[in-house]
């Protein structure tokens, strides 16, 4: 079977293979490369877990908490009952703004990542 | 032939013809491989965000969820933000390194994640499987949809939506549906939007009546009735929608087309921005029907909702444009979907399949020969659940659906976030929790489709399986991987590097 694997991209960073750039010790699988990977995958894992902790944390306890408190039901805004609301037109919003809060800052910590592996503080970014 | 016919007639002929015309423009620009399975990657976020709400949004999305919320209520409130959250669950954990694992399909995700032949062969089989189980439902509404706008028997609307999809696939590949799709995402929030603000007015216009009890008291509680058991089903149907979405083939296949990671994320923040926007009409449509739609529901044609609603609100030549634009929409969610699904298939049964296929009778030329295997295979992807869907009598559209759904959330969504976070995972791991959730999920889809009908606590264990197979899935799967720990593949760690890494470093560029 042949290998079917294509990455795009800019070009390869003309930095990467000078003295001070750790990019080497990502691919190489060294030790130092290890700890970077690791420390990016935390991350990255931790922010995840925390917008779907959040997602949950808002939509879940809904259904156990109207099963219990049935009365809940005949809450109503503007003749219109609160679960239509929430589940109707409020749970989109929150979607999105939760989407939103993530892609900025999983950009922040990749954004990170490149600065820390391409050496120490130096703006060698394009 | 009665007068009353005459838009939703005039409508389907448009949609048709827009859709077949597109898709041949698209053609201009596919001319390798590349373009029939994922464009070649070039497609920018607006436009693919575009195509994968239009590809996204099926019969289920335009007909279904109105006709359930009238009947049903609250909790079925639950389908469309689960098909939301879906992709918010998709965002965080697969889409960017799922495209930067530059496969073009799910199974090649888990050869070149796990290096077994084995695991590609199951991801494959449940990748047609997902799709026909998925596939059925979107022809069989077809059926009701033309039956109601312009009476024609139950079998002309799957047969014309399986030849425009088999055409339009045939002719252009990836590139040219995507133009198609991105389309009918705006003419179907179009043909949504425009009649619910006419409707609006005509409500307000008649001084705001209320709705009638229909629906009882439940109406407006967002969790199924008979107690323990609903509270039960109303959660396996929370975890099978929103874990099932990055499974289904044909919303996976669209992130191969994004050109990096940070595209793909883009990409799914624009989609939940335009599912929000859909979904929040069907349940003005349902709202609308406690006014107006007493009757639908009394005669058992709930499901038809947003098609009958138009007519019987607004009288004379406006009723009938507005049905004809409703007529529309609905005609384009079928193609749409029914489209991306045969796409997803295809491709599947083209590199495993079909160009074996055809690569044996040794043509000369090798694009060509793809070509030719990709054609095969979509007449076989599109043929199955058309045959399925004039034979099996009784499906219901957003009950099939959410059984894909739950085979999707039981296999492909393990499968990909252990995969994708995990280093431990095994191919004995994968083919084992494959195994679990796909037979747990999918037995009970069939036994579903096959009409068995149990009551009490088996029926609700039958009908939402995710609840106990999506569990059962990532326990073995975890457990079987950490049995034979040392048959996890060596670049395991180097493919996480490239998954994760920002394409900007060029890690994993060889």
């Amino acid at each position: 079977m042949t290998e079917r694997v294509r990455v795009t991209g800019p070009p390869r960073h003309p930095t990467a293979g000078r003295p001070g750039s750790r990019l080497g010790d990502v691919h190489e699988q060294t030790d130092v490369g290890d700890v970077f990977l690791r420390s990016l995958l935390r991350e990255q894992l931790g922010l995840a877990l925390a917008v779907l902790g959040l997602l949950a944390g808002a939509l879940v306890p809904l259904p156990l908490v109207f099963h219990l408190w049935p009365r809940l039901a005949d809450l109503e805004v503007g003749g219109v009952p609160v679960a239509w609301w929430g589940l109707g037109g409020l749970a989109y919003p929150f979607l999105l703004l939760l989407g939103w809060q993530y892609v900025r800052r999983v950009e922040r910590n990749e954004r990170d990542f490149s600065d820390l592996v391409h050496g120490s503080g130096e703006e060698t970014r394009p | 032939m009665s007068t009353e016919v005459v838009p939703g007639l005039v409508a389907v002929l448009a949609v048709t013809v827009a859709t077949v015309a597109i898709g041949t423009w698209g053609l201009r620009f596919s001319r390798t491989t590349s373009d029939f399975f994922v464009a070649s990657r070039t497609v920018r976020p607006g436009l693919n965000a575009s195509a994968i709400g239009g590809e996204y949004l099926s019969a289920a999305s335009f007909l279904g969820i109105a006709g359930l919320l009238l009947v049903g209520g609250a909790d079925m409130l639950w389908y469309p933000v689960g098909w939301t959250a879906g992709y918010l669950v998709l965002l965080v954990l697969v889409a960017a390194p799922l495209r930067r694992s530059g496969a073009y399909t799910l199974p090649d995700f888990a050869e070149a994640r796990l290096g077994s032949g084995w695991v590609r062969a199951a991801c494959s089989l449940l990748v047609v499987g997902v799709g026909w189980l998925y596939l059925v439902p979107q022809f069989k509404g077809a059926g009701i949809t033309l039956e109601s706008a312009i009476g024609a028997p139950e079998w002309v609307g799957p047969l014309i939506v399986g030849v425009v999809v088999l055409v339009s696939v045939m002719a252009g590949g990836m590139r040219s549906i995507t133009f198609v799709q991105a389309f009918q995402y705006w003419l179907k929030l179009t043909a949504l939007l425009v009649p619910a603000m006419v409707l609006l007015v005509v409500w307000w216009g008649d001084g705001r009546p209320a709705g009638s009890g229909l629906g009882g008291d439940g109406w407006s509680v967002p969790v199924a009735g008979d107690g323990v058991i609903g509270l039960y089903s109303t959660y396996s149907l929370i975890v099978a929608l929103f874990l099932g979405t990055m499974g289904l083939p044909h919303v996976v296949v669209r992130f191969y087309t994004n050109p990096d990671g940070r595209g793909a994320r883009r990409t799914t923040l624009v989609v939940l921005a335009l599912l929000g926007l859909f979904y929040v009409w069907p349940p003005v449509y349902a709202a609308l029907g406690r006014v107006y739609g007493a009757d639908l529901v009394r005669e058992g044609h709930a499901d038809v909702l947003v098609l009958e609603l138009p007519r019987l609100v607004v009288d004379g030549i406006g009723g009938e444009l507005l049905t004809g634009l409703v007529t529309a929409g609905a005609f384009a969610a079928f193609l749409s979907t029914a489209s991306g699904l045969a796409i997803a298939v295809s491709g599947v049964l083209t590199q495993d399949v079909t160009s074996r296929l055809v690569g044996e009778r040794g043509a000369p030329d090798p694009g060509g020969s793809v070509a030719t295997a990709f054609r095969l295979a979509a007449v076989a992807a599109v043929v199955v659940p058309l045959v399925v869907a004039l034979v099996v009598a009784e499906v219901g559209v957003a009950e099939s659906v959410g059984l894909a759904f739950a085979v999707a959330a039981s296999t492909f969504c393990p499968l990909l976030v252990l995969g994708i976070w995990w280093r431990g995972l095994t191919d004995a791991g994968a083919l084992a929790g494959l195994a679990a959730g796909g037979l747990g999920a999918g037995g009970a889809a069939v036994l579903n489709l096959a009409g068995v009908d149990a009551t009490g606590w088996t029926g609700a264990l039958l009908t939402q399986p995710a609840a106990w197979s999506v569990p059962l899935a990532f326990t073995v799967m975890v457990l079987v991987s950490l049995a034979t720990a040392s048959r996890a593949p060596a670049n395991a760690r180097r493919l996480l590097v490239r998954l994760h890494t920002p394409e900007t470093l060029g890690a994993g560029r060889s």
